[in-house]
Parts: structure tokens; sequence; C-alpha cells
């Protein structure tokens, strides 16, 4: 059965899709990716939609759901890279990915992560002094 | 009247050909639809011979049926398109036009009523049928005339979706995007598509959405902006709405439309400003050396 690779750098964790998402394989990750996050503590999640060309309203939920998971498992999720059209589409019907952050390619992506990482980490220090 | 009776009307046409010219000329040139700037005498003989000659050949062929459809009638319907797509285009409203035709019709019914002399029934009946036909001919070339003003009036639409939105670059990541014009589905969606394209060509993170030109803001404008912003942010880039005039203010507020959390901004300047913080960017006044 094919599956998405899922990369750990760090405490980040890394995901490129680069086939057609079909439902299944969106089930699939979903699992894998909550999977991961439990399993390393990763931090931060990135996924990379860049070569993904056609969405549905499925594929637009998943990611939503993906990034509201990682959220309750601690982690920041960015999504980068979404073409014009994917875009479009999601805002048409009615996707517009709240709680989701994005970036314009995985460069700016890994930035955005890290400095949310860096963010979320000192919260969470400052709680520990004022406790 | 039982029997429809065979139409003499070719063989008038055909019979007094120069005199009906020259009798049509004379009504042409005398007519208040007279457009002596626009065409020439010459040019106007020539197209009234030759629609002449293409509407007896016409009537002699096909009768009086199936003007505007029939395949004998083509030639006929070719020149008046012709002639009144050529007429929109030089300023002839659509009555002049269409008063070229219509003002064969004293000279063919003069022709009508020396041919018949006394047979009145006969005569009745050619000019019923000769009647019909030119109305025919005449409303299709008004309604030619519109239609080569509406196509006049698409292509304009069109330039004008095109011209009206630009995306400028005002610096290394911002780009801006004055609208210009009133916001409806087929301009978000232009204005959407080249955003976005811009936006991966140029790897912008902020765009300034400049509302100063569109006229008026409702709950349809002020949703299609947001779709605008919410696809700009999916792509990662952060959207700002500058060019909020006082009254567009106003009514956003008395309309409860909810332009949820996009940052929105007085003038393009504040936003541009913005735009510069945003990116870690800052603008410092140089000592002028002279000083």
């Amino acid at each position: 059965m094919d599956r998405i690779p899922i990369l750990k750098m760090g405490d980040l964790l890394l995901v490129t899709i680069q086939v057609d998402m079909h439902d299944q394989l969106a089930l699939t990750l979903q699992d894998d990716l909550t999977d991961r996050i439990s399993r390393t503590g990763a931090r931060g999640v990135l996924i990379d939609i860049s070569s993904l060309e056609v969405v549905d309203s499925f594929i637009g939920r998943m990611l939503a759901n993906i990034a509201g998971m990682a959220r309750v498992l601690d982690a920041v999720t960015v999504v980068v890279g979404m073409q014009p059209a994917v875009a479009i589409t999601l805002v048409e019907l009615g996707l517009a990915l709240p709680g989701v952050r994005t970036a314009l390619n995985v460069e700016r992506g890994m930035d955005l992560l890290r400095g949310a990482v860096h963010d979320r980490s000192l919260e969470v220090s400052d709680d520990g002094r004022a406790e | 009247m039982t029997a429809e009776r065979p139409t003499r009307i070719p063989e008038i046409l055909r019979k007094h050909e120069a005199e009906m010219l020259r009798h049509w000329m004379r009504l042409q040139q005398e007519a208040v639809t007279r457009r002596r700037d626009l065409i020439s005498d010459q040019e106007l003989q020539a197209q009234s011979q030759e629609f002449l000659g293409l509407l007896a050949a016409a009537v002699q062929a096909a009768g009086f049926a199936d003007v505007q459809r029939g395949a004998e009638w083509a030639p006929v319907r070719d020149m008046l398109a012709t002639i009144s797509r050529s007429r929109s285009i030089q300023g002839f409203t659509p009555a002049e036009t269409a008063a070229f035709v219509f003002s064969l019709k004293p000279a063919l019914y003069e022709r009508i009523r020396e041919e018949l002399g006394t047979d009145a029934n006969g005569q009745f009946e050619e000019l019923r049928r000769a009647d019909e036909l030119l109305d025919r001919l005449g409303l299709y070339t008004a309604e030619v005339h519109q239609k080569s003003r509406e196509a006049v009036i698409l292509r304009q639409q069109q330039d004008m979706l095109e011209l009206s939105t630009p995306v400028v670059k005002l610096w290394d990541g911002i780009l801006a995007l004055p609208m210009i014009g009133t916001l409806d589905s087929a301009r978000t969606q232009v204005v959407m598509e080249t955003l976005l394209q811009r936006i991966i060509e140029t790897g912008a993170e902020v765009a300034i959405l400049d509302i100063t030109g569109v006229p008026t803001v409702d709950t349809l404008t002020a949703q299609h902006l947001i779709k605008t912003v919410t696809a700009a942010r999916l792509m990662g880039a952060e959207c700002i709405i500058s060019g909020i005039r006082p009254q567009i203010a106003q009514t956003i507020v008395h309309l409860g439309v909810e332009l949820g959390d996009v940052i929105t901004k007085a003038t393009l300047a504040d936003a541009f400003a913005m735009a510069l913080r945003r990116l870690s960017l800052g603008v410092t006044r140089v000592t002028s050396p002279r000083a």
C-alpha cells in the first residue's frame, strides 16, 4: 500500500505530498502523522503541497483536520507551497483552513515553523517560571 | 381574395432599375437622415445600386419567404450586414442606418403604381408584399447595427477588465493591487487569479488591496474581498486592505459586514508602512550633504 513518507528533522516533521491525493491516502497520512507526532514528541509539522494540483472538499477538510489534531498534540502545522488554483478552489468550497499557518515555499515555512515552535517553548518556560 | 396572384415585383425591379435608383438616390439625398459628413454620394450610389441588384435577384429566386434565414436571401443579408456594421462604426444612429432600406419604399411604390395602373386589388397586394419585405430588411439592418454596437461594448468591457486589474510591485516582497471600478464576481475572479499568480512569481509576503477606486462596498463586494484575502493567505501571503474612504467605513458598519481578521488601513501609505514593518524594513531620512 502506498504511503506518504514523513521525515523527521530534529523536533520537526516534514511531509511532502508529491502524488495525487486520494481519500485512502489522506486517511493513512492522518493516522501516520498523529502516530509519529505522539511517538517522537515533535513540536512542528511542515506539509508541502506544492505538487498538489487538484483538491476536493475531502482533502481540504483533511488538511484542516491534520492541523487540528497536531494542535491537540501540541505541535504547530504549517502548510506551504499551495498552488493558486488550489487556493481558489478551497476558498470557493468555503474551506479557509482557519488555524492553519501558511507560507509560500518550504524555506519560508521552515523559518515560520522554527519561529512558532520557539515562541511556544518560550511561553511554556515563562509559565514555568511564574509558578 | 382567394388565391395569391403571382407577384410582379421582380419584373418591376428589373425593368425600372435605373429609374428607381435615380429616384431612390434623390430620396436619400433629400432625407433628413442623410449624413453627408459621413458618407460620400459615390459610395452611397454604389451601395444602393448593389442592393437593388441583389434584391431583384433574391426576390426572383425565392419570392418573399424566409428573408431572415433562406439561402437565396443570404447575399442581400450579407450586404446589409456589411453596410450596417460599417455605418455603426462610422457613427450612424440605428434610425439613420435603417433609413437606407426604408427610403426605397416610395421609389418602389411609385413604380408599382405605374405598372399596375387601374388594378386596385393587384396594386394593394403588391404594395402589401413590398411593404412587408422592406420592413423586414430594414429591421434586419437595425438589428445588425445594434449587434455590432453590442460587440463594441463587450470588447470595451473586456479591455476594462484587463486594464483595471494591474498588480504592481511596491518593494521586494510587497505587492499592491489598486482596484478601480465595481467589484463583481467576474472581476474578483480575474483579480484573484492575477494576484495569486504574481505572488508565486515574485514570492511576495504581503499584498495590499487598495480599494480607493471602488465606488461602493456592499455585502457582496466585501465577500469577494474576503475571498481574495483568504486565497492569498492560503498561499502564505498576508493581505492588507487599504483605501477605505469614510463613507465606505460607514457603509461597512451599517450593513454589518464582517471583515473578519483582515487588516484594514485608511490609506495606501499606511498599508505600505505596515507592510515594511512586517518585513522588518524601515524608511529613514537621509541627512543632506549640503546641510
